[in-house]
């Protein structure tokens, strides 16, 4: 009962001060001035026409690479934890005839549509991040069509430490290189404004981050799904 | 007037998920409400950045001048954070599922040793 | 524009309040997914593309999924273990 209490007197603390922040909540009219820098001089500068897609890639890179890493820890203790008290001889009922059917003709388009959207991720809304978890949904429609398919790890982990390598390499070469720091862009030429090819690294770097992202992602979900087992296990 | 309206419903998510975090007995319950909090802190984020008026951060033209955009640096930071909290979220489940074949049972309050 | 995001600001908080309230587990995840999707049509109209389709591509259908997977596994063993988990909720009867 005190502990109710407790979390209610907290609950009414916090709710005071949120009560507080709405009242005294102003809506801007402008923009903060490092917003209007990378508004103003971002397309010129680094050729991206979506502005997030340049912070999140090249202006705040660091804090990218930085969150991929917590999200690859992520996943390594889910596959930990999972795999230490795994169930050997669970049998799964398999999917029905319609959704192995369906499954097999629309894993590749699913891959398809999320290399499209992390390929475009300087033009248009979309991205690594959004790319990786149609990737990663793709691999969930495989995994309700046969839960009893032993998918190896191997393969996701080739993937995800290349890719891995390949983004600190190439923020590395960005320092090295062109000498204006980590993970710039603008190590090979910008191209036109607005094309496929252009805004230098960006589209390499977030295809990089769509794959990574994507292999973590459906590795998180094959080991919650449950029995899976090393190829050099058998 | 849309910023106030959504910083009112992010703090109302934030509560509501906050609430349901400390008092529910059922593991998976509490994982939803903090599911429910990280809608309510992103949503809150990102009408801090909002400007009334302003269109999405996406320059179709060069020499587009004159239109209001609005910050794209908390949206970019809500992007990375939501991927986080999928992280975490699995995180919590896995660690869910092994309390489960621990003990049997989801109750919070069957787990004696977590008592302060 | 603003009457519609106050409509689906309220269904937001309705649905967040049917996760805290409902009984069953499985309509409190689902609820809950629910919440992150009408929070990413109330990120769009914010003009948040980006954040939207993460929201709806991960924070609301990818953890639904997962949420999903742990149930299944905590349902299956639930088999398994049906004599250890009526045995754990009897001692704890005697207890009280």
């Amino acid at each position: 009962m005190i502990k109710k209490a407790f979390t209610f007197l907290m609950l009414g603390g916090l709710g005071a001060m949120l009560l507080n922040f709405i009242l005294s909540f102003r809506e801007r009219t402008a923009l903060p001035e490092v917003a209007a820098h990378y508004i103003e001089k971002g397309p010129a500068e680094l050729g991206s026409a979506n502005i997030v897609t340049s912070v999140v890639v090249t202006y705040r890179g660091l804090d990218t690479l930085g969150e991929v890493t917590i999200l690859f820890a992520a996943a390594a203790v889910v596959g930990l934890l999972i795999h230490l008290n795994r169930n050997e001889n669970a049998v799964r009922r398999e999917g029905s005839e319609i959704l192995k059917t369906a499954s097999a003709l629309l894993f590749p388009l699913i891959l398809m549509f999320g290399a499209y959207v992390f390929l475009n991720g300087h033009l248009s809304p979309g991205g690594g991040f959004q790319g990786g978890a149609i990737i990663a949904s793709a691999v969930v429609l495989t995994v309700l069509a046969s839960p009893n398919r032993k998918i190896g790890h191997t393969v996701l982990s080739v993937i995800e430490s290349i890719s891995g390598l390949a983004y600190v390499a190439l923020g590395a070469a960005g320092a090295l290189l062109v000498a204006n720091g980590f993970l710039d862009n603008r190590i090979i030429p910008l191209g036109e404004f607005g094309t496929l090819f252009s805004a230098g690294l960006i589209p390499i770097i977030y295809t990089l981050i769509g794959l990574k992202v994507g292999s973590e992602l459906s590795s998180v979900v094959i080991s919650l799904n449950g029995e899976t087992i090393e190829e050099d296990d058998q | 007037m849309i910023g106030t309206i959504a910083v009112s419903t992010g703090s109302l998510l934030v509560l509501v998920g906050l609430w349901s975090a400390l008092t529910n007995r059922d593991i998976i319950r509490m994982i939803v409400g903090f599911t429910i909090f990280d809608v309510g802190i992103h949503l809150i984020m990102i009408s801090v950045g909002y400007i009334s008026g302003g269109t999405a951060p996406i320059i179709s033209n060069l020499s587009d001048i004159g239109v209001s955009y609005v910050d794209p640096v908390p949206q970019a930071l809500v992007l990375t954070a939501i991927v986080i909290g999928l992280g975490i979220t699995a995180f919590m489940l896995t660690y869910a599922v092994n309390m489960y074949e621990k003990k049997g049972t989801l109750e919070i309050d069957k787990f004696e040793e977590l008592k302060w | 524009m603003e009457i519609l995001f106050l409509i689906i600001s309220v269904f937001t908080v309705i649905t967040a309040l049917t996760a805290l309230a409902v009984k069953d587990r499985v309509v409190s995840v689902l609820a809950g997914g629910a919440t992150g999707l009408f929070a990413s049509i109330l990120f769009i109209i914010m003009a948040a593309p980006d954040v939207a389709m993460t929201e709806a591509a991960i924070g609301s259908g990818l953890t639904t999924f997962i949420f999903f997977f742990a149930l299944r596994k905590i349902r299956r063993n639930d088999q398994d273990h049906s004599y250890k988990v009526s045995e754990v909720t009897n001692r704890s009867r005697e207890n009280d």
